[in-house]
């Protein structure tokens, strides 16, 4: 049991909570807010809700806030709370949203996910406006060490409290075995896909899937490793197909690079052939290749260049670390106008194959391999995706 | 003190019947009032007792020779913004010279005068007419200014001293360049802050007027916004402003995603609704400069060209200029060095007043011929109405600049942030009303676009546009549910502390003593 704890930050829309045992002296609330004149009485209320909710008894809690809104006014508490002793069990749940109830598909579009830090709740209100397909609540690399602990609590309310707008929700947990522990936090606050930084191995997918069985018996949360140093790349292959819950293989670029001696360069030759060879992989075992984030975000042409090289490779989708990045790639992903119009003749020659019910596809005498057919029917779909006006491509053809 | 006689004007709102023992006129609606009689004059002076070189030793002697008395009124333009080096050595001179109970009347006020708020403590100056934001806001809004506050818009101020309503005794004109009779302009100079429009007022209508000048040029002093037929003496000082300072945070764009999303859409709504290569509104301030960024890269993909722009000047509207995607720049005050450059080098870059500009009591005024104007506010409520002066803690914070005067184009936006550090502002009612409901036609958050249902030509422009439109209500029903429920303030409504002006000089809102 510590005597004094510290948790939060000072930062806009965020707050410290301090808890120092005071004893015989009950729980005493010391309120400082840059909002204390609207919201100081709602503030209160949800502290003094939580200390009830977690049996709090002879501690003084200080809040100082600078317009944090009550789901991480309740993360800050309870993390403060559980740092100060770690046998709490109690926990102070925000309401779920009510927008926040739905699924997704495992193959759904997964052109940019746009990472949000774990101890940052500022970034993540927003997020959804920006219409990236996933959000990621980032556990791992985006939070310092010492944030770890409370980051957990913030990212379990943001999976409730937070409207990501229809997005993909996702969490990137730490490394296996340290991010098994982050999984209690999430599991049961409908994340989609987990995300598993530097996996090399396909027993730690293993390891991910049966705590999520023992944790949440019977609910299926897809798995999304990232393959971040020559071995996992290596096995890229078995690690895309170690489980039915695997819906994409992900590419770190950063550590890649260092694991395997090379700098990071903007023309990204150094990871050519991993990133290809990523791409082998997955595609083979049935999932999404997604390529890496692009680091400068002032840079746009270069983002668009990169995408567009991505999509060239076979990636389905793109990292991206800020939201102006999101519609950049969205862009380099639309089909353009001469693929929708040889889709659309595909599509014509299969419903023709059928009509004589020979299965004999071509168009004039050229026949249609099933590949071709694949691909065809993807870029119809990313199309209607985009909302292109197929009937109007059809007049033009 | 009893309390004071007050009238409910025709946006429901209290507002006093004196101030400063001058009777004033409630708010009628726009376009109801109509001012009689005939403008101020200030005395006919002969040039048999001035000569062609007005200089005097320091300003001390120069308001000694203007022969101040108690009660007086003392007008200061604002051009040199943060920068501004007078004002507070000005009334520091006053008081040294014993004087009390004087109006302080700048056309706005910055944090670098934080220094005055001593001598109205001490009653050197009894109240401010003109903006009071910041910590001197606070002072006022605490009830702890001895006269009441008089909040006009820079057009305001200018109908306000036409009319004879605001009567300047001794007007005060620091200026980057200027000859030994008194004209001046404020684009030459090692301090040079670009127009000097402000300034024009106090030199026509004042009794008396000083020119204090760190760049004294042989005459003539061309060219010469200030002229020196108006102008009683001339005073040299070692620095009369700090032009890097006239660069203030908001001329900087915002690197901020929500911000840049809602300057998004209010660059889309601009081309949708039909305004696209029309005259606009150029300010400063985060959103409305990235949306010039996102406008002018419409401009240039539509192949179009806008006659004109309204500055507020800066080095992004200049570039617009230097494009060929605005004809010309009508600037009233340059916010950034790139303005000031561009508007002494760049003849299709002209200076303006707010007689031009904005001065609601006039044959007309080229605010009205803007299209569309993009506007910050501190709160808008459910019925369009929208506050700029105080803050939803009923605190006086801001100034009201060319805010209300822009708010005469044709449409006019306000965009910013659905809500500001958990404080919503989108609510049920504005603490102050700055602009009535039909003034305020659309609402830009990065949550929703609403259109004022008075504007149903926009309504019908915009069906069918990806935008995300949301009514005003939808909005506020928003903004409670992530923030939740705000309280209000403790407003003591027997104590008016400053009243809010429209544009035709009735009294459009009364701001009151916050109790602390």
């Amino acid at each position: 049991m510590n005597e004094v704890v510290s948790v939060g930050r000072d930062a806009k829309e965020d707050l410290r909570v301090e808890l120092q045992r005071r004893p015989g002296e009950g729980v005493t609330l010391v309120l400082e807010s840059t909002v204390k004149t609207l919201y100081g009485h709602l503030i209160e209320a949800v502290v003094k809700d939580a200390a009830e909710r977690l049996a709090l008894s002879d501690v003084q809690i200080k809040v100082m806030d600078r317009g944090a809104l009550d789901w991480v006014i309740q993360a800050r508490v309870e993390a403060a709370a559980r740092a100060m002793d770690p046998t709490l069990d109690a926990e102070v749940l925000p309401e779920m949203h009510k927008n926040n109830d739905y699924t997704v598909e495992r193959d759904r579009m997964r052109r940019s996910r746009l990472y949000l830090p774990g101890n940052a709740p500022d970034l993540m209100i927003g997020a959804g406006l920006f219409r990236p397909d996933g959000v990621i609540l980032d556990l791992e690399d985006a939070v310092a060490p010492a944030h770890k602990p409370a980051a957990r609590f913030l990212v379990r309310n943001a999976l409730r409290a937070v409207d990501f707008g229809g997005a993909e929700r996702m969490v990137r947990i730490n490394q296996i075995p340290q991010g098994l522990d982050d999984l209690p936090f999430v599991v049961d606050h409908n994340v989609h896909t987990i995300l598993v930084p530097k996996v090399e191995d396909p027993a730690q997918i293993n390891a991910v899937v049966e705590r999520i069985e023992e944790l949440a018996p019977g609910r299926t949360i897809f798995l999304m490793p990232i393959l971040e140093s020559a071995l996992g790349v290596e096995r890229a292959y078995d690690i895309a197909s170690a489980h039915d819950s695997v819906v994409a293989l992900a590419f770190g670029a950063e550590d890649f690079t260092k694991d395997i001696g090379a700098a990071r360069t903007d023309k990204g030759t150094e990871s050519f052939v991993a990133r290809s060879k990523l791409v082998l992989g997955a595609r083979a075992a049935g999932v999404q290749p997604i390529d890496t984030v692009y680091s400068d975000v002032a840079n746009e042409a270069g983002l668009l260049a990169s995408t567009e090289e991505a999509i060239s490779l076979g990636f389905d989708g793109k990292g991206c670390i800020h939201p102006r990045q999101i519609q950049v790639i969205h862009q380099a992903f639309r089909p353009a106008d001469k693929d929708v119009v040889y889709a659309l003749k595909v599509k014509a020659a299969i419903a023709q194959a059928e009509a004589r019910g020979d299965g004999v596809i071509s168009i004039g005498s050229k026949m249609i391999d099933p590949p071709v057919v694949g691909r065809a029917l993807r870029v119809l779909r990313l199309a209607e995706f985009y909302d292109i006006d197929l009937d109007a491509m059809e007049v033009s053809k | 003190m009893s309390p004071a006689k007050m009238n409910e004007n025709a946006v429901g709102r209290m507002v006093p019947a004196e101030v400063n023992g001058r009777a004033q006129t409630p708010f009628m609606g726009v376009g109801k009032y109509r001012p009689e009689g005939r403008k101020a004059g200030p005395p006919i002076p002969t040039c048999a007792d001035y000569g062609n070189d007005k200089r005097v030793a320091d300003l001390r002697t120069a308001l000694e020779k203007c022969e101040p008395k108690d009660g007086m009124t003392i007008g200061i333009h604002h051009h040199f913004r943060n920068g501004d080096l007078t004002v507070v050595p000005l009334v520091q001179t006053l008081a040294d010279m014993g004087l009390k109970n004087l109006t302080l009347a700048p056309s706005a006020l910055f944090p670098c005068h934080e220094p005055l708020i001593p001598l109205l403590e001490s009653g050197v100056l009894d109240h401010i007419e003109g903006s009071m934001n910041g910590p001197i806001g606070r002072f006022c809004s605490e009830g702890r200014m001895r006269g009441t506050g008089i909040l006009r818009s820079h057009g305001g101020r200018f109908q306000a001293i036409q009319d004879d309503d605001l009567h300047i005794d001794i007007g005060i004109i620091p200026a980057p360049c200027a000859d030994a009779t008194g004209n001046a302009n404020g684009v030459n100079g090692p301090n040079a802050c670009g127009p000097l429009g402000f300034a024009l007022a106090d030199s026509l209508y004042a009794d008396k007027s000083i020119m204090i000048t760190d760049n004294l040029v042989p005459f003539p002093c061309i060219p010469w916004v200030i002229q020196g037929q108006n102008i009683d003496y001339v005073v040299e000082v070692d620095r009369a402003g700090d032009p890097s300072k006239i660069v203030s945070g908001t001329t900087r764009v915002t690197r901020s995603p929500t911000r840049l999303l809602i300057a998004e859409y209010v660059a889309q709504f601009i081309e949708e609704a039909g305004y696209l290569g029309q005259p606009f509104q150029a300010g400063a301030g985060g959103i409305a400069l990235a949306m010039l960024q996102f406008l002018a890269a419409r401009m240039r993909a539509a192949g179009v060209s806008a006659p004109f722009a309204r500055g507020g000047s800066t080095g992004h509207l200049t570039a617009m200029l230097e494009e060929g995607l605005v004809g010309a720049i009508l600037d009233g005050q340059s916010f950034d060095l790139a303005g000031v450059a561009s508007l002494r080098d760049n003849p299709r870059h002209v200076a303006t007043s707010p007689f031009t500009s904005y001065n609601y009591h006039s044959k007309g005024n080229f605010a009205s011929q803007v299209a569309c104007a993009v506007l910050g506010a501190t709160e808008v409520d459910v019925n369009f109405q929208a506050n700029v002066a105080t803050h939803s803690d009923g605190y006086m914070l801001h100034g009201i600049g060319g805010w209300q005067n822009t708010l005469g184009a044709d449409c006019s936006i306000m965009a910013f942030p659905l809500y500001r550090g958990r404080i919503p502002i989108v609510v049920d009612e504005v603490t102050t009303v700055c602009a009535p409901s039909e003034s305020v036609d659309v609402v830009v958050t990065e949550r929703g676009i609403a259109i004022n249902p008075r504007r149903q030509d926009l309504l019908d422009r915009l069906k069918g546009s990806s935008l995300p439109l949301v009514t005003i209500e939808e909005l506020y029903e928003q903004a409670l549910a992530i923030c939740g429920k705000p309280a209000k303030p403790d407003i003591d409504r027997d104590e008016p502390v400053a009243i809010i002006k429209w544009v035709d000089g009735t009294v459009i809102d009364t701001v009151f003593k916050v109790n602390g």
